[in-house]
This record gives C-alpha cells, sequence and structure tokens, in this order.
C-alpha cells in the first residue's frame, strides 16, 4: 500500500518511530505536530496555494471576474478546484483551456482504462518527484479503482505500465533520445503490447504531467487541503524537508520579504532596460544582417549555454522514498543536449511541426484531443495583455517567442527562422537559470529563483510566463515522441 | 494537342531516381524536359530522359551550404526557362539563373520576411513578378528588376500556408492561411483583401486555381478535406468536396481533364490521387510508389494529363505514368450485403449480374422480393466505370424459423445472477423449454447436474429427468458422457434389453473402431422419429453440425472413458478427445428405451462422485459450439451463471469477443437493460469498462434555454440556478429527478412524494406526470 497515501495509519501502526525520526522536521514545526499527534485535528498546511506568492495575491474566489469565477465553479462542480487551477486562475483564458484539456484525458472517451490514465498520470509526475501530482492521482486512482498493489512500485502494476517506464524517463529528461525502436518495443510486445491509440493517449498523459510537474514546482504550489500533506499534522510527503521551509531553506519570512524590498529598489530600471533592448531589436533588425554561420553559431551557443547554466546549488536532493517508488533508475536525469559528445542531429522545426504533422498524427489516434493540445498551445503562446510589470501597451511578442524558442533549445529543437541572437538580449542570466531549472529538473527549482528573475514584475506574470514553459516543454517533448511515433509508422 | 501527343511520347514509362535527401518541393520547367528538386539538403536539377532522370546540375554550392539553400518550396518560371525562384526556411526569398556563367546561380536574396517563407509563385504571364507567404502572416510581392519588394500584402493573421496567381484574371492572387481562411487580393490593391472566407477548420495548406475555368479554386486542408470553391458568385460557392483519409498537403489539377485533380498528403498517408471531384468516394487513380509522405506533385506539362511528377521524403523522385496507376475502382466491389435485424436480407449487386439470375432463381424462402435499381444518370465525360446496382430485398416469412422472437424472450427471462446456480439454471432451462428449445433446456439442466454439489443433489425437479422415471438422479449427471461413449458400440445392441448391453459392452472392448458409419447413420434416421425433448433436439444439432462426416476418428475414444471412468482427463495418446467430446457427446440421440438402458448400465459402471472440473473441457466445448452455431446467448448466459466455474478455462479474448457480440445483439434489439446487465455481470475488463464511456448526460438550462456547458448547477450564460426543485424551489445539488415530457422535477424524494398525491406536474405546468 502507498506510504503517503495512508500515511497516518502506517505510522501509527507499524512503527514506533516518532514523526520526528521518520522526517525531518525543524523546531517549530516539531512543536506543532507533537501537539496535533493527540488530536488530529487536521489543518491546512503552507500559506495558501503557492509557497512563492503570497496568498493574498493569488485571487480570492469573492473578488474574481464572472468568468473566472464560473471556471471555478465548473471545476469545483466536477470535485477538482485544487492549487494549481487557483494559482493558473490569474489567467482564466488559459485555465479554462487547460481543465477542459486535462478533463478530456482523464475523464471522457479514450482509448485507455480511468486508472491506467491515472496511473500513467503518477509514473509521469513520480518522475520529477512532484509528490503534489503524486498525492492527487494516488487519491483518484484508488477512487476509479485502481489496484493498490500498483501503488508498491512500477513492477506492482501490469507488465504492460512496466514497459511504459522506459519510454516515460526518456521522455521526461533527454526526448531527443527517442527513436522508433523504443515505440516498436512497446507496440510489438505480444499479448502487454500497446496499440497506436493508446500509446498516443499515454504519450500525451506523460508529457501533460511532466509538464505539470515542472508548473508545480515552478510556482511552489503547495498540497491540496484535502490530499496528504495538506491538512495533517504531517509535513508535505516531500520528505527531507520540513514544511515551513519546503522551498528549500530560504529561512524566515520575514526576513525574505525585507531584503526583496531592498532589491526592489536596486533594481528598478531593470523592466526599462528589457523594453529598450526589445525596441532595439525591433528597429535594427533589418539593418544589420547576421550571415547564416553567425546565425547558426549562435543557436549553437545558446544551446552550450544553457548547458552551462547551472541548475540548483548541486546539494543533490534524495527523491523521497515515497514518490521514488513509482519509477525506476532515479538516477536517471537531465543531461545537456550536446554533452560529451553525444551529437544528435538537431530537430528543425521546419521538417517535423505540431501544427503540420504532429497535430494530424494526435487527431488521427485519439480524435479531438489534437484541436484541444492546438488551442491550448496557441493559448499559452499568443496570451499576452499588452503589460510588463507597470508599463501598459507593449508588444511582448518578441519576448514571449525568445522565452518559447529558448525552451526549444534547450532540447535541441531549431527554428531556421529564428536569431538566437535575440534570446541574449532579452533573457538574463537569472532568468535563464528559473527556465533551466524549471523545465529540466524541476524538483530543485527554489523560492530564491523565482524571486530572483524579474523582481519588478507581477507574480500573474511570472505565473504567465510559468505557462510558457510549461506548454513549450510539453510540445518539445510531443514532438520528440509523435516522429518516433511517424518514423515508426513509416 | 500535338504538343500533348508529342510530349507524352518523350518518355512514357514510369521511372524513379533515388535522392541524397528527403524532397520538400518539386517544380518542372515548361517545355517538361527538366525538374528541379529541393529541399532542406537538396537543390538539384534533373534531366527526363528515356531511360530515366539525368542529374544536370547541383545548384546547393559552397563548403557549408547556408540556410539559404534550406528550401521550403521551388518554382520553375513558366515563361523565362533559366529563372527559379525558392522560398527558404529561415524566410529567405532566392531567386536562381540558370545562365549565369560561374557556379553559383544564386541572383537575388530578399530576406524581408522574419519566418520561414513557405510559398513562392511567379506571375504566369508577367516576366518580373514572384510573390511569396511567410509564416509571419505577410504576402510580398516582388519586381525582379528591384532589389526588393514593391508590395506588401498583410493577411492580418498568422501564417500564409498558400499563394497562387489566377490562371486566368492578371491582377489576382489567393492566399491560404493557417487559421482555416482563403482570402482574394488585387495586385494593384496592397491595403485590403478583396475577399476572405474560411474555407477549412484548421490550416488550409494548399490551394490551386483550375487552369481553365475562370473562379475555380481548389483548397486542401489540415481537415482531410478537398473543397473547389466557385468564385465567381457574390460569395464564394462550395461546389465539390472531396474528403480524403489524411492532411492534404498539396493539389493539382489535371490538364485536360477538367474535373480532375491530384492530392497527396502531409501525414501518414504516402500515396498520390488523383480524384474526379464528382466522384468523391473513390479516388479515380492512385500512385503507390513512395515509402514516406509525398511532398511536392506537379504534372509533367500543362496540356500532358498523363505524366505525373512526385518528390517525397523518402529520398526519390518519381515520374508516374497514367496507364501504370492503380484505379480503385476496378478492386472496388460493387456488391453489399446487409442482414436486418429480423433476418430480412438487402443485397446489393451490378444490375448485370441481378438480371440474369432473376429469373432463374428465385429465392426459396423468400416469398416477397423487392428488386430496386438506382441509376445515376451516365455522363459521358466522366472516366468512371459505370456502375449501376440493383438492390434485392428479401425478407423472411413472418413466422419462419428466422424469426428473432425467441432471441428476445430468451433474453428478458434468462436469470444470470441473484440465486442460487441450480435455481438459476433450473429457471433458465424451464425458459428454454417453454420457448420451444429443447437442446438449450436440456443443457441448462445438465449444467446443473455438472456443477451443483453432489454432497448436496437437486430434487430432480426437471421434467426430462422424469421421464427416466425411478433412476436415481445422483447418477445422471453421467448421462451424456454415457450416452455418447457407449453409443456407437451399442449398435448390435439397441434393442436389447440392461443384459445384453452390458454384456455386449464388456465384449467389445476390442473392437472399438469398428463400424462406426453405418451405426452413425442409423441413429440420424432413426432420431427423427423421437418426440422426446431430450433426444429430438439433440439429433437436430447434429444434423446441422453434420457430426457424422467423421465419425471414424471420433467415436472410438468413448472406450476410454469407460474403461476408466474416474480418470479426469481424457487419455493423452488421444488428443483430439477432449475436443470432440463436448459436442459430440450432445450429439448423440437415443430411443428412450436406450437411454434407460443405458443409465442403468452407468450406474453399474461409474462412480457418482466426479470433481466438476472433470466437465470443464467438455463444457468449453459446448460453449464454443453455441457460439459457432450462432447462438452466442446461450455461451455468454452459460459464463456468466457458471462464473468461476468455467472462467479459467476459456480464454479472454473468446470471452471478451463473445460478449462484444452478445452486447451488439441486444442492443439491437433495444434490450438495453439485459445489455447492461451483461455488462456489469462480465468478468473481462475490456467488457465492463463499457459501462464507464459515453456518460455524459447533455442538459440545457431551464431558464435560458441554452446548453450548459458547465457541469455545475448554474447556467454560465444566465447565471441562474438551472436545476431548481419545482417541489421545495431550492436548488437541486444531488440526484435531480425530471419527468421527459414537461422537463420538470426536483429532488428525487420531494418528486416521489409530491407524485404520490397529485397526477399533475408539481410545477403547475399542467403536465400529467409518472413516476416509476
Amino acid at each position: 500500500k502507498m506510504r503517503h497515501a495512508s500515511a497516518d495509519n502506517d505510522t501509527v501502526k507499524n512503527t514506533s518511530l516518532t514523526v520526528t525520526d521518520l522526517f525531518k522536521i525543524c523546531a517549530h514545526c516539531e512543536r506543532l505536530s507533537k501537539k496535533d499527534i493527540g488530536v488530529r485535528i487536521p489543518r491546512p498546511l503552507g500559506n495558501g496555494p503557492s509557497r512563492f506568492i503570497p496568498e493574498k495575491e493569488i485571487l480570492q474566489v469573492s473578488k474574481v471576474d464572472a468568468r473566472t469565477q464560473s471556471i471555478f465553479e465548473e471545476a469545483f462542480s466536477l470535485g477538482h478546484l485544487d492549487n494549481i487551477s487557483l494559482v493558473m486562475g490569474f489567467h482564466p483564458q488559459y485555465l479554462e483551456s487547460f481543465l477542459r484539456t486535462q478533463h478530456y484525458l482523464l475523464q471522457m472517451d479514450g482509448p485507455l482504462s480511468l486508472h491506467y490514465r491515472h496511473y500513467i498520470g503518477i509514473m509521469a509526475a513520480a518522475r520529477h518527484q512532484c509528490s503534489y501530482l503524486v498525492n492527487l492521482h494516488v487519491n483518484d486512482f484508488l477512487q476509479v479503482g485502481g489496484d493498490p498493489k500498483w501503488l508498491n512500485g512500477l513492477e506492482g502494476a501490469p507488465q504492460k505500465l512496466q514497459a511504459l517506464g522506459e519510454l516515460n524517463k526518456i521522455l521526461a529528461h533527454r526526448p531527443w533520445l527517442l527513436t522508433k525502436t523504443h515505440i516498436e518495443s512497446l507496440l510489438k510486445a505480444e499479448e502487454n503490447s500497446w496499440s497506436l491509440a493508446e500509446l498516443i493517449h499515454a504519450v500525451v498523459l506523460l508529457t501533460h504531467y511532466h509538464s505539470l510537474a515542472s508548473f508545480t514546482f515552478g510556482c511552489g504550489i503547495t498540497p491540496d487541503i484535502h490530499t496528504d500533506g495538506g491538512h495533517t499534522f504531517r509535513p508535505p510527503s516531500l520528505s527531507g524537508y520540513c514544511v515551513c521551509d519546503i522551498a528549500n531553506g530560504n529561512g524566515a519570512l520575514e526576513e525574505m520579504l525585507g531584503n526583496q524590498q531592498v532589491r526592489v529598489a536596486e533594481v528598478s530600471g531593470e523592466v526599462e532596460v528589457l523594453m529598450e533592448r526589445m525596441k532595439q531589436l525591433q528597429e535594427c533588425r533589418d539593418e544589420e544582417e547576421a550571415s547564416q554561420e553567425e546565425m547558426t553559431t549562435r543557436f549553437e551557443r545558446e544551446k552550450t549555454e544553457s548547458m552551462l547554466v547551472a541548475t540548483a546549488e548541486d546539494e543533490e536532493c534524495v527523491p523521497s522514498r515515497d514518490v521514488s517508488r513509482h519509477f525506476e533508475d532515479p538516477s536517471y536525469g537531465y543531461q545537456d543536449f550536446s554533452r560529451r559528445g553525444e551529437h544528435v542531429p538537431t530537430f528543425r522545426v521546419q521538417d517535423y511541426s505540431w501544427e503540420d504533422h504532429g497535430f494530424s498524427l494526435v487527431n488521427r489516434l485519439y480524435p479531438d484531443v489534437g484541436q484541444l493540445l492546438d488551442e491550448k498551445f496557441q493559448i499559452a503562446y499568443n496570451l499576452t495583455y499588452n503589460t510588463m510589470a507597470t508599463h501598459q501597451g507593449v508588444d511582448t511578442s518578441m519576448l514571449r517567442r525568445a522565452i518559447w524558442n529558448y525552451i526549444h533549445c534547450m532540447f535541441g529543437i531549431r527554428y531556421d527562422d529564428y536569431d538566437y541572437g535575440e534570446i541574449n538580449e532579452l533573457l538574463d542570466r537569472s532568468f535563464k537559470v528559473y527556465i533551466k531549472t524549471m523545465v529540466c529538473s524541476p524538483e530543485k527549482t527554489t523560492k530564491r529563483m523565482y524571486e530572483s528573475f524579474w523582481r519588478q514584475f507581477q507574480h500573474s506574470e511570472k505565473v504567465h510566463v510559468n505557462l510558457l514553459l510549461m506548454e513549450a516543454r510539453m510540445q518539445a517533448e510531443l514532438l520528440y515522441a509523435l516522429r518516433a511515433i511517424t518514423r515508426y509508422m513509416t | 494537342m500535338e504538343k500533348m501527343a508529342c510530349v507524352s511520347t518523350v518518355s512514357s514509362r514510369t521511372m524513379f531516381c533515388h535522392l541524397d535527401a528527403p524532397a520538400n518541393a518539386i517544380s518542372v520547367c515548361r517545355d517538361a524536359t527538366q525538374v528541379v528538386v529541393a529541399g532542406r539538403n537538396i537543390f538539384k536539377i534533373y534531366a527526363m530522359e528515356e531511360d530515366g532522370f539525368v542529374e544536370r546540375l547541383n545548384l546547393r554550392v559552397g563548403r557549408k551550404p547556408s540556410l539559404n539553400f534550406s528550401c521550403a518550396d521551388v518554382m520553375w518560371h513558366q515563361m523565362e526557362e533559366n529563372l527559379l525562384a525558392t522560398a527558404a526556411t529561415n524566410g529567405a526569398v532566392v531567386t536562381w539563373n540558370l545562365a549565369r556563367p560561374c557556379r553559383n546561380k544564386q541572383e537575388h536574396l530578399f530576406t524581408e520576411h522574419k519566418r520561414t517563407v513557405n510559398k513562392v509563385c511567379f506571375h504566369p504571364t508577367e516576366v518580373h513578378m514572384l510573390l511569396s507567404g511567410s509564416q509571419d502572416g505577410f504576402m510580398k510581392c516582388f519586381d525582379l528588376r528591384k532589389k526588393e519588394s514593391v508590395s506588401t500584402f498583410s493577411g492580418q493573421s498568422e501564417s500564409v500556408r498558400d499563394v497562387q496567381f489566377s490562371m486566368k484574371d492578371y491582377f489576382t492572387f489567393a492566399a491560404s492561411f493557417e487559421n482555416g481562411n482563403v482570402q482574394l487580393w488585387d495586385i494593384r490593391r496592397p491595403d485590403r483583401y478583396e475577399r476572405m472566407f474560411t474555407a477549412h477548420t484548421g490550416p488550409v495548406f494548399c490551394c490551386d486555381w483550375h487552369p481553365e475555368d475562370r473562379g475555380w479554386l481548389a483548397t486542401g486542408g489540415r481537415d482531410k478535406m478537398v473543397k473547389v470553391w466557385d468564385m465567381t458568385t457574390n460569395r464564394a460557392k462550395e461546389i465539390y468536396c472531396v474528403q480524403t483519409i489524411a492532411s492534404v498537403a498539396r493539389v493539382k489539377w489535371r490538364p485536360e481533364r477538367r474535373w480532375h485533380l491530384a492530392t497527396c498528403s502531409m501525414m501518414v498517408d504516402h500515396n498520390i490521387y488523383v480524384w474526379d471531384v464528382r466522384r468523391p468516394f473513390i479516388p479515380f487513380a492512385t500512385f503507390e510508389e513512395h515509402k514516406d509522405v509525398t511532398t511536392g506533385i506537379v504534372w509533367s506539362h500543362q496540356h500532358d494529363p498523363y505524366v505525373l511528377l512526385s518528390g517525397s521524403k523518402d529520398s526519390t523522385l518519381y515520374q508516374h505514368i497514367f496507364k501504370d496507376a492503380s484505379r480503385p475502382v476496378d478492386r472496388a466491389n460493387p456488391e453489399g450485403l446487409c442482414f436486418g435485424l429480423f433476418g430480412d436480407l438487402a443485397f446489393a449487386a451490378k444490375e448485370s449480374l441481378m438480371t440474369g439470375e432473376a429469373g432463374r432463381k428465385p429465392y426459396p424462402a423468400g416469398d416477397r422480393r423487392y428488386p430496386i435499381f438506382f441509376f445515376k444518370k451516365p455522363d459521358v465525360t466522366e472516366q468512371f466505370a459505370q456502375v449501376a446496382s440493383a438492390l434485392s430485398v428479401f425478407e423472411s416469412e413472418a413466422d419462419g424459423s428466422s424469426r428473432m422472437d425467441w432471441f428476445i424472450k430468451t433474453a428478458r427471462r434468462y436469470l444470470l445472477s441473484g440465486k442460487p446456480f441450480a435455481e438459476l439454471c433450473d429457471h433458465n432451462a424451464k425458459v428454454a423449454k417453454e420457448l420451444n428449445r429443447p437442446q438449450v433446456s436440456t443443457t441448462w439442466t445438465m449444467l446443473r447436474i455438472m456443477f451443483s454439489d453432489p454432497g448436496n443433489p437437486a430434487l430432480p425437479a426437471n421434467h426430462n429427468m422424469s421421464k427416466l422415471g425411478n433412476i436415481p438422479l445422483m447418477n445422471s449427471f453421467n448421462l451424456k458422457e454415457m450416452s455418447s461413449a457407449l453409443n456407437e458400440r451399442n449398435k448390435e445392441n439397441r434393442q436389447d434389453n440392461l443384459h445384453n448391453l452390458e454384456t455386449n459392452l464388456n465384449n467389445d472392448e476390442n473392437e472399438e473402431t469398428e463400424g462406426s458409419d453405418g451405426q452413425a447413420e442409423y441413429l440420424f434416421g432413426d432420431a427423427e422419429l423421437d418426440d422426446d425433448d431430450l433426444y429430438s433436439m439433440e439429433h437436430e444439432n447434429q444434423a446441422e453440425e453434420a457430426e457424422f462426416s467423421l465419425p471414424q476418428e471420433a467415436f472410438p475414444l468413448r472406450h476410454e472413458i469407460v474403461d476408466h471412468p474416474s480418470a479426469p482427463e481424457p487419455p493423452a495418446e488421444k488428443p483430439e478427445s477432449p475436443q470432440v467430446s463436448g459436442s459430440e457427446a450432445e450429439s448423440f440421440c437415443l430411443t428412450p428405451m436406450e437411454s434407460i438402458s443405458l443409465i442403468s448400465v452407468s450406474q453399474l459402471l461409474y462412480q457418482p462422485q466426479l470433481p466438476p472440473s472433470f466437465f470443464c473441457p467438455v463444457v468449453r466445448e459446448m460453449l464454443d459450439y453455441y457460439a459457432e452455431q450462432g447462438d452466442v446467448q446461450m455461451a455468454v448466459s452459460v459464463l456468466i451463471v457458471l462464473g468461476d466455474r468455467i472462467r479459467k478455462e476459456i480464454d479472454e479474448l473468446t470471452q471478451e469477443h463473445w460478449y462484444m457480440s452478445y452486447i451488439d445483439l441486444l442492443q439491437r434489439f433495444e434490450l438495453w437493460n439485459v445489455s447492461n446487465e451483461v455488462i456489469k455481470l462480465s468478468t473481462c475488463s475490456a467488457i465492463t469498462c463499457l459501462n464507464q464511456a459515453s456518460t455524459t448526460l447533455h442538459i440545457n438550462c431551464s431558464n435560458c434555454k441554452r446548453p450548459m456547458s458547465n457541469k455545475g448547477w448554474i447556467c454560465d450564460r444566465c447565471h441562474q440556478c438551472a436545476s431548481v426543485c419545482a417541489v421545495c424551489h431550492h436548488v437541486v445539488k444531488g440526484l435531480f429527478v425530471w419527468c421527459q415530457g414537461c422537463s420538470h422535477g426536483g429532488h428525487l424524494e420531494h418528486v416521489m412524494e409530491w407524485l404520490k398525491s397529485s397526477n399533475h406536474c408539481p410545477a403547475g405546468c399542467g403536465h400529467l406526470c409518472e413516476y416509476t
């Protein structure tokens, strides 16, 4: 049985250990938890849906506009108004599309049975040690009648799902290594083989949850009140951390707030600089024409540089036991695209794009999903309020494109018609660190990273960035997976 | 026309050559002697000669060719034979002059587009005019005598996928967009398009003007459709639509054939189709040579309808000759056959076939037969094979054997769960008996006997057994095995009494394999006379099965069973035995006389307790047999009633197949409840999940009458609570029950309560509601 799905019982019955032995907890929290063990009154943990964004910033249901309200209502009536939705509520247009897609993938007609879908969600989220999503789906999985034995680990699941482990691993960390042999081994496994339609469904689910894990860490989503870690005395199942500083040791909140104010003063003008650069790029683009070789070099440089961007302080966080049981080979992580001579040909979007190729393949095998994803990608890519921090009426398309293409660049996907020099102009180092961490090893995202990029921007804008990152990542993974499937089919 | 003939004789065979890299586009020069192939890593000119393609020129020069060579599209000028234009993936538009003396033939480089250029197009009659369409949403018109574009057209939307000058209107061009729109522009007016309409859902990948018909535009989209638009009217009118099986990447009208066009697809499908737009269901011709998606198609010459060139991602360049094309219509089967629910049969076939046979072969049971002929006025311009079909409907006789009443009644009345096993069997046996299906009835009875707990024998409630008088039921569970086992060797003893039979049996052991034929014949003939349900049914069974054709192999096995009555498995050296035994066991027919004697014998020979598993192979065979006979109802019902007793014996796929067939039948007869019960009782995961699919119920808001798109109780359009209880006037948040007549309703308890005391709708609408 899944430990953290029923952690309270297990803790009580199978050990004489105290809570503090199982989980590292600071003195403050220990006091709290000791108090609670006796009474067992559930209480919310954390402050609001996100650890990064002050609760009061996140829209209160009573204050939101009618549209967001109705989306929340709908989500609520379906049984989930999770913290992810609350944070996404900054961008109702996107949220609507996101929820529709997710609902379709999990609940509506599709090739995979319901418990398979949730289990795949668990597998995918566990790859990034995202206990938030794992817990959410463990509950759902059991609710739709899933076999609790599967939760003991992948080896408890049917052969067919085990076979998916490899794909999950590659897709999550190094999708460019995916070949048609991987696809073939899934589709031709005698009685355990996947059908093409099932595989597409699984691939969409995997990529959806990989990228959602990125979002969850990127926005510091806290556990829902109804899931484990959301309400008991027990800390969130990301064990190894304490409740109060789950954001990887950022000390006291007040201290940080104080710091932040100082910093804001220091960096004012950051936005203006960025806007100035965008303007310059816009204007001088026609004049100075970089040579083709120069363009290629710029792409390669971005690619290599993205590799040098250090993710997190390398205090290797050991995956928590609870979550790691859902995947094998925990050491397998993101590896830079162009590291150690492992050279893979650049993926050219002009040769295999979502719009022309991916869409058709998905829609053919899993009707309507192509449409839903297409819509979601477009909304995420085109979303703009024409604002930057306090400035109104700004055309942000250049910035958005730079972010999108930078992420694809990290996955080795190149747009022939993009000048990668722009990325260097527009994205500063701390932002790149954040992007890299969130996309490639989201579990290492810290509150400090979240705070240190774009310091003058609104939280809603940072969430907007997160949406872009998440969708760009999903599309990148999908492109590799679908290309492999296409190659298998031809 | 002369020209055409001359062209097609130059090289009139299907041929191909390997390219070094995948092609993205191809184009031919005007006199159809050379073709240019362009792609990310290839840019070459080939000459088309009698014995194949010959490489003439490699335009991709330089040590490290730049992205300007990475072509998304290419076009050869149709008037100026040395002029080519390419669209590069990095946004450059490049023109090439083959007459340049140096190796690098590049003439102009326009880098005005910010994104990939998807398409370039020369004006058909104006030498210096070139048009481009790009991902950045702009179209640009270049005058090749100048260094930059002369006009820019903004589509006011995302990417332009195709641009095409009109063949007939000098100033007009069409542009197709990723958002599904098609725009018409006047080249002199860059400020605004002349006309815009939505042609497809999703991107329109290509468009092509008809070479002769002014105003006909063909478009192809990601939505897998090819549409032909008439632009001469005020609103663009869709006049033809062809549905293909994959997104349409290119469309090209066929020269000299007014209604023909060629298409190829972007994904999955590698073939090139030539369609007659008037016959949208089946391609006129297909070229199936490519191994990967076809990326470029072009007719070799504007007056030659017989030669088509194509380039593909599989790195080949093909010349297709029309006479080598496959014609799907020739392979299409113009016959259709369909069974109606009640045994009616409709049959459509080529008219010629039907008229020939109509007089000679009247349908034996078909008292009524309606030949219906559909005629399509033959169109001489269509080169399609004209097929006229005749449709005949054979109605089954009103009370013929093919009537399905028994099926419906059986389905309704069978009990599949909820009672002890023995009772279920008895009940079902009774149902079968009442419906005059004695064989089935007997099967149920036997199942009960075989699988009931021997320590707790059921009472001989069965009517069949009562015939056997004083013979204890305990033994009769051996009846089936015994009767078949003893059958063939008793041929001489049929009339004999118990004693003789027994003796004979014992003596007979050495002559196992003898003379089964004669005996079998006898049996079949004889059985006609029986009116006993048990035996006559079994006879019928056998007649259908035509078992008598192979008695030789089958019968000897019985000895083994008799000799080793307690052996749980038939001996291994006779591998056929388990297979045969089941169906055969049932197919034996004996006179009542014999059966009595047999059972007496069995009393002597058998130990009364055999484990139920002993029968499993037999029952499995029996189920297979029923399913084979088309009575999948029986197979599934037994499967459900026996449950775990038999499930392991039958492989999952077979079970699933049976379930699916039975559920399908039930649903065709609109027996929804039964079908649902079967789904619930099934143990196959593939079946039980049927109940979880399509469970959405769509409702309209009771207030504004529009569909409730959100799943809650509040309508998101009128912001009213949509489901208010008509009794208590509060919002219903749980179970909502409503009258299907007047659509008023409310809380389940409230409505129940209300309708106990009143017949009228609680809302006061005057409808007489009913609650059942």
